[in-house]
């Protein structure tokens, strides 16, 4: 017998290593080979994107500065109770001073008095100010620091300043995340803003509320422009393309103006209506600064997301199947609604996937031409970016925002199913 | 090849220093400003230095962009162009460095020291203060009815001067000017806005116009509602109201009741190699002395901020009009004003501004 007909031995190759090795080796090879094709798009994703994104998203919950600055401070307060009504012995003083002295050296404490100023108003000026006096301190000689602190600033005397450098000494808080759904982080826990604060929940349903008004809007609009260009000949079809590609040649900033010079009250659509008699000279309509600004400019600038993949899309229907469906006696609404549509289907969640998306991220749009009303929770994360410098409070609401999405996403995909979705 | 590559890597990074030795990046806000900046600094410095200057127009997310540069520990700045407030959180956060008045600044003329000749100005221990800009009001000559308003207050005055108005969409001057509209003593102002009491006042003051309001968010937006003539008088800095009146002819006029000082200047952004440095404070050495700031102001109607460079301001370089009356610091214009409160506000604007926010958007 020979080891080949063997039935309990290992299938051997040419060269008489096991078989399932010797393709293993070759295969390992050629994974090698397609990981190093692909590689430099990898790393370029990973360092671009995962990688941001990640630091952006770890941002939202760190907080080592306090402990950082003031780490002698930070450890003595673990034995003070805020609820004790009584302010921190001479031990927490001591020790904040010769914090603030090493912090003063480094040029570190103004930048925590502005952190804290986010949660408690007065603590930017109170770090500042005081630096220049405890500046010459000298935390060996000069002690009990108690007194000359409260003479400093009273504020070092009040406990609440106490109780908020407490609360927010912990490495990983999760301050931010309770500010971004108007709530804070207290000494006593979680708790609400008041009411005259509150406003970031109301921007994510409005964030929410208008890009699917945007995104009906779209396929309101997008669906005849797909129908027509995906049943003319070739020829036009082509032409009324570059039509609907014609506004990327055109940059956002000068989209979106373009809409004021339309909209607004001495703008031509108003000159339009009253020179024809519909509207009184008094009584332009406001059709801007609001939330129908909003969504006009945006519908109009994120259109062509809509009609490309509806007209991929519509483009692969065979028009067999109409004829097909009317030869048995459909009507042409039948045939449309039971044979058309739902062929087209894929076209239309590819779209509107793409346009809600697009649509709850803008922040340029709706900052021109969105006045008050019209405005989304990206512009609040833009303002907290640039502006107030409140970056982990920013970073909590674009995680949130985030998150928001990938729910949307699932639900999507539960309900009309990610396969279903066709870009061409 | 790859010794090839590192021997280029080598000799570029030798090969640096030398580069940004020959030119450095100025940061500024663009248009018609950085234009009088080329005109009466940078021009003439590359003439005398043989230095190239590169204009950034990022100065309204400097302080965004330094501290992201910062954390990133490459910056690629040099001189920035910034408004007082921004200078003080620059300074708080250490993004910028402390500059000595009395040795990185040049003394006036006559001899007086930088500290004494900037005076109260220097509200930043890094900041070198260029120039005194307002926020003011300007209105339609023809769309405001026969009385012209010269009083703050007929900003909230619906029924006189009925129309749209256009105010920042910030709570910075705007709840000063509402306090001082509801009766406020002007001394008072920074104490009532500091109580919660007295920032609802404020917000209630303001809710009696809200519905007449646009809210503009860059300075060229009210210059641009009032020459289309949706809003019948705005607020805005006072030198975008100049070209809306001296350069385009719009039947437009300033009302300098109640207008806010503010301070724009250069600050030097901390971490710059010690070569990078020496050529900055050189810059900044030669472009606000005593002249330098004078000329600036032959290009665009803000004071300069040297007591000493006043008395030379002179002609529009192109216009040929006067600049004298034009400017914010004219005793004509300057009956009643505001100082921005700087203090104040560093403390004050997250928790007036989350408020703000809130109430717009009810």
């Amino acid at each position: 017998m020979t080891d080949a007909s063997k039935p309990d031995g290992p299938m051997l190759a040419a060269d008489g290593t096991p078989l399932k090795k010797s393709l293993a080796r070759a295969l390992r090879l050629q994974k090698m080979r397609a990981l190093a094709l692909i590689a430099p798009l990898l790393i370029f994703v990973l360092v671009s994107f995962i990688i941001p994104i990640g630091s952006m998203l770890f941002r939202s919950v760190e907080n080592s500065m306090v402990s950082e600055t003031i780490p002698l401070t930070v450890a003595e307060l673990q034995n003070w109770d805020a609820q004790s009504g009584e302010l921190p012995n001479e031990t927490v003083y001591a020790a904040f001073v010769s914090d603030m002295v090493v912090a003063i050296e480094a040029k570190r404490h103004t930048r925590l008095g502005s952190r804290l100023n986010y949660e408690q108003t007065g603590m930017s000026s109170l770090f500042r100010k005081s630096g220049r006096q405890i500046r010459r301190l000298d935390p060996a000689t000069d002690g009990p620091f108690k007194e000359q602190l409260i003479d400093i600033d009273k504020k070092w005397g009040e406990i609440g300043t106490w109780a908020t450098i407490k609360t927010h000494s912990v490495d990983i808080t999760n301050g931010y995340f309770l500010n971004a759904i108007d709530m804070q982080r207290t000494p006593d826990g979680a708790m609400s803003q008041p009411e005259d604060k509150r406003i970031l929940i109301k921007l994510f349903q409005r964030t929410l509320i208008m890009s699917m008004i945007i995104t009906v809007s779209c396929i309101v609009l997008g669906y005849p422009v797909a129908w027509i260009l995906a049943n003319l000949p070739m020829r036009q079809a082509n032409v009324l393309m570059i039509l609907v590609l014609l506004p990327f040649w055109t940059s956002l900033l000068v989209r979106t103006s373009a809409w004021k010079v339309m909209l607004q009250q001495q703008g031509v659509i108003n000159e339009v209506l009253v020179w024809v008699g519909l509207v009184a000279d008094d009584a332009r309509l406001v059709m801007i600064n609001n939330q129908f600004g909003t969504v006009v400019a945006m519908t109009h600038i994120l259109l062509p997301f809509m009609i490309l993949p509806m007209y991929s899309v519509m483009q692969t229907i065979q028009p067999t199947y109409l004829r097909a469906a009317k030869s048995m006696g459909a009507t042409n609404w039948t045939a449309f609604w039971r044979v058309y549509f739902p062929l087209s289907v894929p076209g239309i969640g590819a779209g509107s996937i793409l346009v809600f998306i697009l649509s709850i991220g803008y922040y340029i749009t709706p900052e021109i031409v969105g006045g008050t009303k019209g405005v989304f929770i990206s512009n609040r994360i833009a303002y907290h970016i640039s502006s107030s410098l409140n970056w982990g409070l920013a970073a909590a609401l674009g995680t949130i925002l985030l998150a928001v999405v990938l729910v949307l996403y699932w639900a999507y995909d539960k309900i009309v199913g990610i396969d279903n979705v066709k870009l061409g | 090849m790859k010794t090839k590559l590192t021997a280029l890597a080598v000799t570029t990074a030798l090969v640096a220093p030398a580069a940004i030795a020959e030119e450095m990046t100025i940061v500024s806000w663009g248009g018609a400003y950085s234009k009088s900046q080329k005109n009466a600094y940078h021009d003439p410095y590359s003439e005398k230095t043989g230095v190239t200057i590169i204009n950034d127009d990022s100065s309204a997310e400097a302080v965004a962009k330094l501290r992201a540069m910062n954390e990133a520990g490459n910056v690629t700045w040099d001189v920035v162009d910034v408004v007082a407030a921004d200078a003080i959180r620059l300074c708080d956060e250490g993004l910028a460095m402390e500059i000595d008045p009395d040795t990185m600044l040049a003394a006036a003329p006559d001899g007086t020291s930088a500290a004494d000749d900037f005076g109260d100005l220097l509200v930043s221990e890094c900041f070198i203060p260029q120039i005194v800009y307002s926020t003011t009001f300007g209105y339609r000559t023809d769309l405001v009815g026969d009385t012209a308003p010269t009083d703050i207050c007929a900003v909230f005055d619906t029924d006189a001067y009925p129309g749209k108005r256009s105010l920042e969409k910030r709570p910075i001057n705007n709840m000063e000017w509402a306090l001082l509209c509801d009766g406020v003593a002007k001394g008072d102002v920074y104490d009532v806005l500091g109580t919660p009491e007295g920032q609802d006042q404020a917000l209630a003051k303001l809710d009696t116009i809200k519905d007449d309001v646009i809210w503009w968010s860059a300075g060229a937006d009210t210059p641009q509602l009032l020459a289309d003539g949706e809003v019948i008088m705005g607020s805005t800095y006072n030198g975008r109201l100049f070209s809306v009146i001296e350069e385009q002819k719009q039947p437009v006029a300033m009302l300098w009741d109640a207008q806010v000082f503010d301070l724009d200047g250069w600050i030097i952004p901390a971490g710059l190699s010690e070569e990078r440095q020496k050529r900055a404070l050189d810059y900044i050495m030669f472009a606000t002395d005593t002249q330098r700031l004078a000329d600036q102001a032959k290009w665009i109607s803000y004071g300069p901020a040297r007591a000493s460079s006043a008395p030379l301001v002179g002609k529009h370089a192109e216009l040929g009009i006067e600049m004298a009356p034009h400017m914010p610091t004219d005793p004509e214009n300057a009956k009643n004003t505001f100082l921005y409160n700087y203090e104040f506000w560093a403390d004050y604007r997250d928790d007036i501004d989350a408020k703000f926010q809130a109430w717009l958007a009810k």
